[in-house]
């Protein structure tokens, strides 16, 4: 094992994938399967991965009933709940950073990739970043 | 491959997750050895805002009238207490001061986290994000010397809509997203930026506007109707009116106060009631994005509903803010930032190059935009109270269709530019003590700004308000 392997992969470049307004406003990502990762990926992996973002998200925004009552009790308090309560979107945005995790460990870390949590990109783009592959001849 | 193949790492590169602060790392543990302690985003935030409490609170850079706003409420609600209070408690209920106290207190906590919350700002694009996104407009385009297009077409609800590309954050806006020029940002759902509460009001901070100007005219209304049972009861009997004002001289400057604030705020509800019920936002009724004058446009965002619609814009999921204003610059990227403290300085001297620029522009833009509209007023729409409060923002962006608006909007952008040039002195040395003293906490240096300006708009805008409400009439 020489040093190289030791220190940071360097980046060979980075993929964007840009949201999809073709629904409204609501946070939900492209799911075409970019060219550069056609040799590193499985497809069906990939878009199963983008559609689970996609659906946690959609659960983070769902307006439904108990909402409603999160916000009609809100509002009565002048909304100072939100001082010391944790809302729908915050719970959900930490299921997401825990399945990004949680993703990146079992599958995109072992093909040199790295899925970047949208939320440290403004809920704008998902983020994948594309390591070079300097394990091939190293001798394993 | 050599086995001394040295390259240099991004820090952008770097897995290890941002929001993390370091102390969990360890490695700026012990902040008092570390040269350059660990910064948080805040400090670096590219648009024109003020931070306060270490980032919790969060402010535009230029705080309007807010206090003149914050001065009305107090000293009309503090005259209430106590002129007509004790003597209503007296002659009629002890409900009512309890009611005014609670609508009171409804209008300030809404006022405050109005003004205080993070409207919706989006973070300006990465570089790499920023020359992917060159990369694709460039594709599309010709190889001839056109410059490409830069608007996208996207459709929502089977409606066309056109999405613009921000030269200042390097990104496609998402629909109702519009770049606040006075604050410098993109804002999700952008309304308008207000100077009564010297803010942009959007996505996030929309239900907390709404709560305050319902909350505002009710208790407006309250007031005024207490205010004038006090006197007619003090009247009674042959008194005479002038015999109650004399022993109760505060009602009279309350009856003065809500005299004129009542209709244009009760106004200001109704129009914003519409709105929500209609899901459209101050600036796409401005522009009439959705009025139909242009061929069969409908609304895309609107569920059809007006209870459903209301419910989805007011007591909607909180969105989160998308700055991250409290988290910590990777360690790499803080002493990076720290080593160009000469560049930051630069660049503050530049952007407040820009601000004087904006200022000198916003002067020049009402003052042709006066000219223009001293000749011709073609329309008073009703919502003229409205229109005030979008000035700024849409009269840089798009000057054409603001002359359509009433003439309320010219008086107070002939004030935004008044006021805007006190404001710029005074936050120059402030600014560059901000660039360049980094060791001691440059939220102190940001405090100071707000109570030096004070005695700037105030004076000012008590001629703005007299101004807007001669408009009215």
């Amino acid at each position: 094992m020489n040093l190289q392997d030791l220190q940071q992969p360097a980046v060979s470049s980075k993929v964007f994938l840009q949201r999809d307004y073709s629904s409204g406003t609501i946070c939900k990502f492209q799911t075409k399967f970019p060219s550069e990762l056609e040799s590193k990926l499985d497809k069906q992996q990939f878009e199963e991965t983008i559609q689970t973002l996609n659906n946690l998200y959609a659960e983070a925004e769902k307006v439904g009933g108990k909402s409603y009552l999160e916000g009609c009790l809100a509002c009565l308090t002048a909304y100072t709940i939100f001082l010391c309560m944790e809302t729908q979107y915050e719970k959900v945005l930490k299921k997401i950073a825990r399945y990004i995790k949680d993703q990146n460990e079992k599958i995109y870390a072992p093909r040199g990739l790295l899925l970047t949590d949208p939320i440290e990109r403004g809920l704008r783009v998902v983020e994948i970043t594309i390591f070079e592959d300097r394990s091939i001849g190293s001798g394993r | 491959m050599k086995n001394c193949d040295y390259q240099q790492i991004e820090p952008q590169a770097l897995p290890t997750p941002t929001p993390i602060p370091p102390p969990h790392h360890g490695d700026s543990s012990d902040k008092r050895d570390e040269p350059r302690r660990p910064r948080r985003k805040w400090e670096v935030f590219p648009g024109k805002n003020r931070f306060y409490c270490d980032g919790r609170i969060m402010m535009a850079r230029q705080s309007g009238v807010l206090p003149l706003t914050l001065a009305l409420i107090l000293v009309t609600t503090g005259l209430f207490f106590i002129f007509d209070c004790p003597f209503l408690v007296k002659h009629l209920t002890s409900c009512i001061p309890v009611i005014g106290g609670v609508l009171f207190g409804f209008v300030i906590i809404t006022l405050l986290q109005t003004s205080f919350t993070d409207p919706g700002i989006l973070p300006r694009a990465t570089p790499d994000e920023a020359a992917d996104i060159e990369k694709q407009i460039d594709n599309t385009g010709n190889a001839c010397y056109r410059p490409p297009p830069r608007t996208k077409e996207v459709v929502i609800n089977q409606q066309v809509v056109k999405l613009k590309y921000c030269f200042t954050c390097k990104m496609f806006r998402p629909p109702r997203t519009s770049h606040c020029s006075l604050c410098d940002n993109c804002v999700e759902r952008f309304d308008h930026h207000c100077p009564w509460v010297g803010n942009c009001v959007g996505k996030r901070n929309y239900r907390f506007f709404y709560t305050f100007i319902v909350s505002l005219s009710f208790l407006t209304a309250f007031i005024f109707g207490c205010v004038t049972t006090h006197l007619a009861l003090r009247a009674q009997d042959g008194k005479g009116l002038v015999f109650a004002l004399q022993e109760s001289p505060g009602s009279a400057v309350e009856l003065v106060i809500c005299f004129f604030s009542v209709w244009s705020i009760l106004g200001l509800s109704g129009f914003h009631t519409y709105l929500v019920s209609s899901n459209r936002t101050t600036n796409e009724d401005i522009k009439g994005s959705w009025s139909g004058k242009t061929g069969d446009v409908t609304n895309p965002y609107s569920h059809g509903n007006i209870l459903i619609n209301c419910c989805s814009v007011l007591c909607g999921p909180m969105p989160p803010s998308l700055i991250n204003r409290r988290g910590f610059l990777p360690a790499d990227e803080s002493a990076q930032t720290a080593g160009m403290d000469i560049e930051l300085q630069t660049l503050a001297t530049k952007s407040e190059i820009n601000v004087c620029t904006q200022g000198t522009k916003d002067l020049l833009e009402s003052a042709t935009l006066s000219l223009l509209l001293s000749t011709s007023c073609p329309q008073g729409k009703p919502q003229t109270a409205q229109t005030c409060l979008d000035n700024s923002s849409t009269v840089n962006s798009d000057p054409s269709p603001e002359l359509s608006t009433s003439c309320g909007a010219r008086h107070t952008t002939n004030s935004t530019g008044d006021t805007s040039s006190p404001h710029h002195t005074k936050t120059r040395s402030k600014k560059s003590k901000q660039a360049t003293v980094h060791i001691h906490n440059p939220a102190f240096d940001v405090h100071a700004s707000p109570t030096s300006s004070d005695t700037g708009p105030s004076s000012k805008a008590r001629d703005h308000k007299g101004a807007r409400f001669t408009t009215l009439h």
